[in-house]
């Protein structure tokens, strides 16, 4: 009973197909030797030559991957101790403040970006590298805290204790105990709050200001205003290297089993 | 002694106090701003109107918000048809290609979603792959013209949120007990009454959560009727990033976004009635 036929796993291929059609014609065109996406003229790196030598489009590149540093390490740290936090925490409120920290999620990105547009101007934040700063670390601190908070329901308590009875300050038994067990959590959380941050365009629309670019809305306007075949190569320049994070995080996962394997043993 | 109580409330402290001062502050910030007066030219005035959500009922509004839905509409019924079958037969596979989907199904989540509409541009496009084909194999005679039309907007959509549902209805099929649809055809059911009267109902939050994973979005995505509808629909998104900017009205857009704020809610307290489960499934 519990077996596809023939047809589900066809199935099952002609839609991965469909998802990664489009990905890979924007790989295969960025090689075109064509100022055209019509034709395909033959192989060519002139693309990638002249997106290394297009300032413009560097600089947002910087931006956004400082960015996603740094509102990642933001939201884990803020995200991670909310989490072990709430978990502690006996008020009856609780549920009420995890709810609100999730929100991000429920309610769709375009209110988040407008809502921050415009209380940031009410503070008279400057826009910029600030204001997407906090935006995206508002956005990323669910990804973290979802995270963190399943792994702790699962952690054994009678190991914090066990510090704690064995004299351990509070600070001490969160670094030497409870951290190490929920740090591929905290990992996995932070990765995708990284692609998260890397991703957006709809808040960053709304909170970025006339100065500051991100990858994302440098592309989000080039497509807007005409294609050129550059956009091909940094697509696919992004495209590789977030398969290299997604293998450095395979590997990292997998470290990490290995020691809880080691821990489990001794 | 510390009070038990309050354990845990230093930690959380300075989340806490983040989420207060910028999530539940714009929030509010946003409603006290749909009851205020907008200035011609610039900046409001904070006298109570009820103006900017009497206007949401002019007409050329409702008709956005409409379109929205039907676009919505259309986008998650498509979805949950391709990802419904897409998420049951992958809980059916073997351990080992369970994950292997799952990494194929993860990764252009990975990808940029704008790269992604980009390889749509280059299919869809007068001169592009699709309509090459099309006119090689003589099913054709003359280029299709897809791109910027309402069909490109409803692929853009499918294509971004189908992950969603897929990941949604897998994670409830994957907990399915399948003894009971044997159970269920031993006592003679057919296969389709099985499906219809056990499957169904057991991968339903599957499939709901899924569908608000989809329908909320789409709402909001105006990036993608932009570019692949080339601004020929306006959708609420494209409504409030609108007024937002160039027609700076920001209390008018502060309604809209108050609406649509409620819209949602209502959507998720309708799918925590229907089915009893108080987190969305395959969310994280």
């Amino acid at each position: 009973m519990k077996r596809n036929s023939k047809i589900a796993n066809i199935y099952l291929g002609i839609i991965l197909f469909f998802m990664y059609f489009p990905i890979a014609m924007v790989v295969l065109y960025s090689f075109n030797d064509s100022r055209l996406t019509v034709s395909w003229k033959g192989f060519s790196l002139q693309w990638y030559e002249k997106l290394f030598s297009n300032q413009a489009l560097m600089e947002a590149l910087g931006n956004s991957l400082l960015l996603g540093v740094l509102s990642c390490f933001l939201s884990a740290v803020l995200g991670t101790l909310g989490a072990v936090g709430l978990a502690k925490l006996k008020w009856k409120s609780k549920g009420i403040i995890e709810y609100v920290s999730i929100l991000p999620l429920m309610i769709p990105e375009i209110i988040l970006g407008m809502v921050f547009l415009a209380f940031f101007s009410l503070l008279g934040m400057p826009f910029g590298m600030l204001t997407l700063l906090v935006a995206h670390t508002v956005f990323c601190v669910p990804y973290i805290l979802m995270q963190v908070k399943a792994r702790l329901v699962g952690m054994d308590k009678a190991l914090e204790e066990a510090a704690l009875d064995l004299g351990a300050t509070p600070v001490r038994a969160f670094f030497d105990v409870t951290l190490p067990m929920i740090t591929p959590a905290v990992l996995s959380g932070s990765l995708l709050a990284f692609a998260m941050s890397m991703d957006d365009v709809v808040i960053s629309v709304f909170v970025s200001g006339p100065r500051t670019s991100t990858l994302p809305l440098k592309v989000y306007t080039q497509l807007k205003t005409g294609v050129t075949p550059e956009i091909n190569a940094l697509c696919t320049l992004m495209l590789a290297v977030t398969i290299l994070v997604i293998i450095l995080w395979k590997i990292a996962a997998g470290l990490s089993k290995k020691n809880k394997k080691g821990r489990q043993q001794i | 002694m510390k009070s038990k109580k309050n354990q845990g409330l230093f930690p959380m402290l300075p989340l806490l106090l983040f989420i207060v001062v910028f999530l539940v502050g714009p929030l509010v910030y946003m409603v006290a701003l749909s009851f205020a007066t907008n200035n011609e030219g610039y900046g409001v005035t904070w006298k109570f109107t009820l103006e900017n959500y009497t206007r949401i009922t002019d007409p050329v509004y409702l008709q956005t918000f409409i379109q929205s839905f039907q676009l919505a509409i259309t986008s998650t019924v498509i979805i949950s048809l391709l990802g419904y079958p897409f998420g049951y037969f992958m809980a059916k596979l073997s351990a080992k290609w369970k994950k292997r989907v799952m990494l194929f199904i993860m990764l252009p989540f990975w990808v940029n979603s704008l790269i992604r509409l980009y390889g749509w541009i280059i299919i869809l496009q007068t001169k592009g792959v699709l309509n090459g084909l099309l006119l090689k194999l003589g099913i054709i005679s003359e280029p299709l013209k897809i791109l910027y039309s309402y069909p490109a907007i409803v692929v853009g959509m499918v294509y971004a949120l189908l992950p969603f549902m897929i990941l949604s209805v897998y994670s409830s099929a994957e907990k399915l007990d399948w003894s009971l649809i044997e159970a269920s055809r031993d006592l003679g059911a057919t296969s389709f009454q099985a499906f219809r009267t056990v499957t169904l109902k057991l991968t339903l939050p599957g499939l709901l959560s899924g569908i608000i994973l989809t329908f909320i979005p789409s709402m909001g995505l105006f990036f993608i009727a932009d570019i692949l509808g080339g601004n020929k629909i306006v959708l609420v998104g494209s409504l409030i990033q609108d007024q937002m900017n160039r027609g700076s009205n920001w209390p008018f857009a502060a309604a809209l976004a108050v609406v649509l704020t409620i819209l949602t809610t209502i959507m998720i307290w309708l799918y925590r009635k229907i089915t009893n489960v108080k987190e969305l499934e395959g969310l994280y």
